[in-house]
């Protein structure tokens, strides 16, 4: 099959996407394009669609409503752009837009021309009118290239995305030899974005070499990380350009069938990526001859349970073989002996979605992007305590200064940054010396924490570091497959010694226990997951002793946080007469009527929740948060309501 | 339930790769895995009900008890649990007196924790079946169940005027 031959198959194709786009353009009437991936629709956007078309049906105006993937600004959701030719204004991108603004900005500006500057977040492109997103830090910043499309399209329309240039890499590759492929991969220096790094090329080439046949290509969407929602935001947004690149793959490393493997629990992005297949298929870019030529790829979705130690490739085979998901000793790699004994290749989403734009503009381009040793962008779902959480694409290398402080906007609340929790389980946690730290592979495993799968959480002066190694160890310990003794076993001592430390109970000896412990563990096991499991408590213990020593030796949480170390009580000097906010909102029925009517609360019954805290009005502010709890004043319920409640219980 | 369960396993080959998916779609139409459909499983395929066992309770997705009526999903992921879920978590658990994981002894409610959901912007979340609910609070809680209250109040009203209207007629 020459390359003739194939271009004039995909042309046609491109020609009739180019005709749709053309035929959208033409009508001219508004288009409201409503970000409906599982981010918007936690926020309502199924209901801002609701109230859209109710709105367009009642004023009998003709709109166009494209729900698309994720714009990657879920602090602004739900998100909607909309494109109204006619009133002169760009298309415009609206913010949390509820039931109510839709209804407004259908009788506003598509029925009067009125754009509603209040919900205007920008327009998407440049113009005098309308300050453009482009020029926000949130914008420009970024360097989208996997998500380059994401929440332009719709990602059930393989049309649009081939309007966009989709699906021509895929053409190119098939009309090359397979080693040309995987030689430029190797020449642009992409590295595996599951989290370790591996060259990709390298494990292509291996597999390429491997002489038993039948080769497998699967791509790894099992997201288990708590807190990183990349993958299925790519899967929900634009599937295609994860297909075209595992189909890329595919081709290259001379395999015949590709799987993803997607979390069960991502039910709307199983949905999608399973259209996706289907409508490739109807045009010939996945199945059986693809664009004419004799390359069969036979794409199917395996639906992972929920395990995080799937994510490891062995334990993910396992797991498609229908057996326990454990992993294995390596050699044998799976690119030598991998699913029903195949060679087989695991590359992540993020790493398949970078290859179209790789084959396109070539290994040259995309090594200029970020730094020397990682080239190329990464994508991280910044969460926690900053200003405008969402998903992020920026170059490697830029640092984590920008991307917390410029890019998110920083901590709100006027709270100081206290560190930055980076890969998830297997991360560790950075403070504040560490922010000029660039973000590349290598920089932040020298730094303690690791890439991951790219969850980033950012806490302010209010976290408690003790609790945080605690919340991922307990994450760990439930997740460890039980292989490995030390993994095993290790990790739930380590949390014991954590739990008891939270609970001001920890010995002097712990600080000591828990660093050999986490060295142990990380030499004892076979995996990803053991080998890293120690990571938050080793990084916590280097920056942030202080909080451990604290706990231990005061028996204080410095940020307030751990339940058994702190306290609330009632300033009665502030405590206004009468007022019954806090005892009406506490859940346990622990505030009482002192005899000076004001309020106290009993410390045996109370829960910690803080309501009172927050409920107490600002102006009289006499709910205090103390530790250690022992700082609390003591505040005896009078006789009478004890005996009233008694009678109530 | 056995004799559904029956006829659906001819549609899957007997292939050690199809356990999983088997339970999956087991768990789908029935919302958990018994005892029984564990061992047809196995028979299907050919291998001992341990493995079938061993393999369904590694992963988290399987359940082994039926599930409320409203499954009340508590995220704890990590940016819900800097923003306090696991208050959330003891408030419905002390609301229905029942544990995470748990179901109450009426059916109507279930409690359980999930690593995160995926819109850590709203932290911390609750489902409510399918209903996401951000930035929780106590006392939304509370809310909650005083609404759950006065819809059951509803519903057992209208029930009544029901069988009285159609006790008039008869």
């Amino acid at each position: 099959m020459n390359k003739q031959e194939i271009d004039a198959r995909f042309v046609s194709i491109r020609r009739e996407a180019e005709r749709r786009a053309e035929h959208r353009k033409r009508e001219a009437i508004p288009t409201i394009y409503i970000v409906m991936s599982t981010c918007g629709l936690a926020s309502g956007a199924a209901e801002t669609k609701h109230a859209f078309e109710e709105a367009l049906s009642h004023k009998g105006i003709q709109a166009r409503i494209v729900p698309v993937g994720c714009l990657g600004h879920c602090y602004a959701e739900p998100l909607v752009v909309i494109d109204h030719p006619a009133s002169g204004f760009p298309p415009i991108c609206y913010h949390q837009v509820s039931a109510g603004r839709a209804r407004v900005l259908v009788g506003s500006y598509l029925e009067e021309g009125d754009p509603v500057l209040e919900y205007v977040l920008g327009a998407m492109e440049r113009s005098d009118l309308i300050p453009s997103v482009m020029d926000f830090p949130r914008f420009s910043l970024e360097q989208r290239l996997v998500m380059e499309h994401c929440g332009h399209i719709d990602p059930d329309d393989i049309y649009q995305y081939i309007a966009l240039g989709g699906y021509s890499a895929l053409a190119r590759v098939l009309a090359s030899e397979p080693a040309e492929i995987i030689h430029l991969i190797e020449t642009s220096g992409l590295r595996g974005r599951g989290g370790a790094g591996f060259p990709t090329g390298r494990k292509w080439s291996l597999a390429r070499a491997s002489e038993t046949g039948g080769n497998i290509a699967i791509c790894n969407a099992d997201e288990g990380d708590p807190g990183a929602y990349v993958d299925r935001t790519i899967l929900e947004s634009n599937p295609h350009q994860l297909l075209e690149g595992l189909a890329i793959c595919a081709y290259a490393v001379g395999a015949t069938q590709a799987i993803v493997y997607v979390r069960a629990e991502y039910p709307l992005a199983v949905q999608t990526v399973k259209r996706a297949i289907r409508s490739a298929k109807e045009l010939s870019l996945l199945g059986p001859g693809i664009l004419g030529t004799p390359f069969d790829l036979e794409v199917s979705v395996f639906e992972g349970s929920g395990a995080f130690v799937c994510g490891e490739e062995t334990a993910l085979i396992r797991s498609i073989e229908g057996r326990r998901g454990m992993p294995q000793h390596r050699p044998p790699y799976p690119v030598e002996k991998g699913l029903w004994g195949r060679p087989t290749v695991v590359n992540n989403v993020k790493t398949l979605s970078s290859l179209p734009s790789i084959v396109q503009k070539g290994g040259s381009w995309f090594r200029a992007i970020g730094t020397a040793s990682s080239p190329g962008t990464a994508v991280f779902s910044v969460v926690g305590n900053v200003r405008h959480p969402g998903l992020v694409e920026i170059a490697m290398g830029t640092s984590l200064r920008t991307l917390i402080f410029d890019v998110c906007g920083g901590i709100p609340n006027k709270k100081s940054f206290k560190a930055v929790q980076i890969g998830g389980p297997s991360g560790g946690c950075l403070p504040e010396s560490f922010l000029d730290t660039p973000i590349d592979f290598d920089s932040l495993r020298q730094a303690g924490a690791m890439m991951g799968s790219g969850g980033m959480v950012v806490m302010d002066e209010d976290s408690c570091m003790v609790d945080v190694a605690r919340y991922f160890l307990d994450f760990t310990q439930k997740e460890s497959c039980g292989k490995c003794t030390f993994c095993r076993i290790g990790t739930r001592h380590l949390l014991n010694i954590l739990d008891r430390i939270t609970k001001g109970d920890g010995r002097k000896e712990d600080v000591e226990l828990l660093a050999t412990l986490s060295e142990d563990i990380k030499n004892g096991s076979l995996c990803g997951l053991g080998k890293t499991a120690p990571n938050p408590v080793l990084t916590s213990l280097r920056f942030f002793l202080d909080e451990y020593e604290a706990h231990i030796k005061e028996k204080r949480c410095p940020a307030l946080k751990c339940r058994s170390l702190t306290a609330y009580y009632i300033d009665l000097e502030k405590c206004a007469r009468g007022c019954e906010v806090c005892v009406g909102c506490c859940p346990v029925e622990a505030i009482f009527t002192t005899r000076g009517r004001k309020k106290g609360i009993d410390q045996k019954l109370c829960v910690k929740c803080g309501e009172c805290l927050v409920a107490c009005p600002r102006e009289y502010d006499a709910v205090v948060k103390v530790s250690p709890p022992g700082l609390a004043p003591i505040i005896e319920r009078p006789p009478d309501e004890e005996k009233s409640v008694g009678g109530q219980g | 339930m056995v004799q559904d369960i029956a006829a659906m396993l001819p549609a899957f080959e007997r292939h050690r790769g199809n356990l999983i998916p088997i339970l999956q779609a087991i768990q789908e139409r029935h919302s958990y895995l018994s005892g029984a459909a564990m061992k047809m499983v196995a028979k299907h395929l050919g291998i001992g009900p341990g493995e079938v066992y061993g393999v369904a309770t590694f992963y988290n997705q399987f359940r082994f008890q039926p599930p409320g009526r409203h499954r009340i999903k508590v995220c704890l992921g990590t940016a819900c649990h800097v923003a306090g879920g696991e208050i959330i978590l003891e408030n419905f658990e002390r609301k229905l007196g029942i544990k995470d994981g748990e179901t109450t002894a009426d059916r109507e409610y279930s409690v359980e924790r999930v690593v995160c959901v995926g819109c850590c912007a709203l932290a911390p979340v609750a489902l409510l079946d399918d209903d996401v609910l951000g930035r929780m609070l106590p006392s939304k809680v509370e809310g909650l169940f005083v609404q759950f209250e006065i819809e059951r109040q509803r519903q057992e009203r209208e029930k009544v005027a029901r069988e009285s209207g159609e006790q008039a007629r008869d």
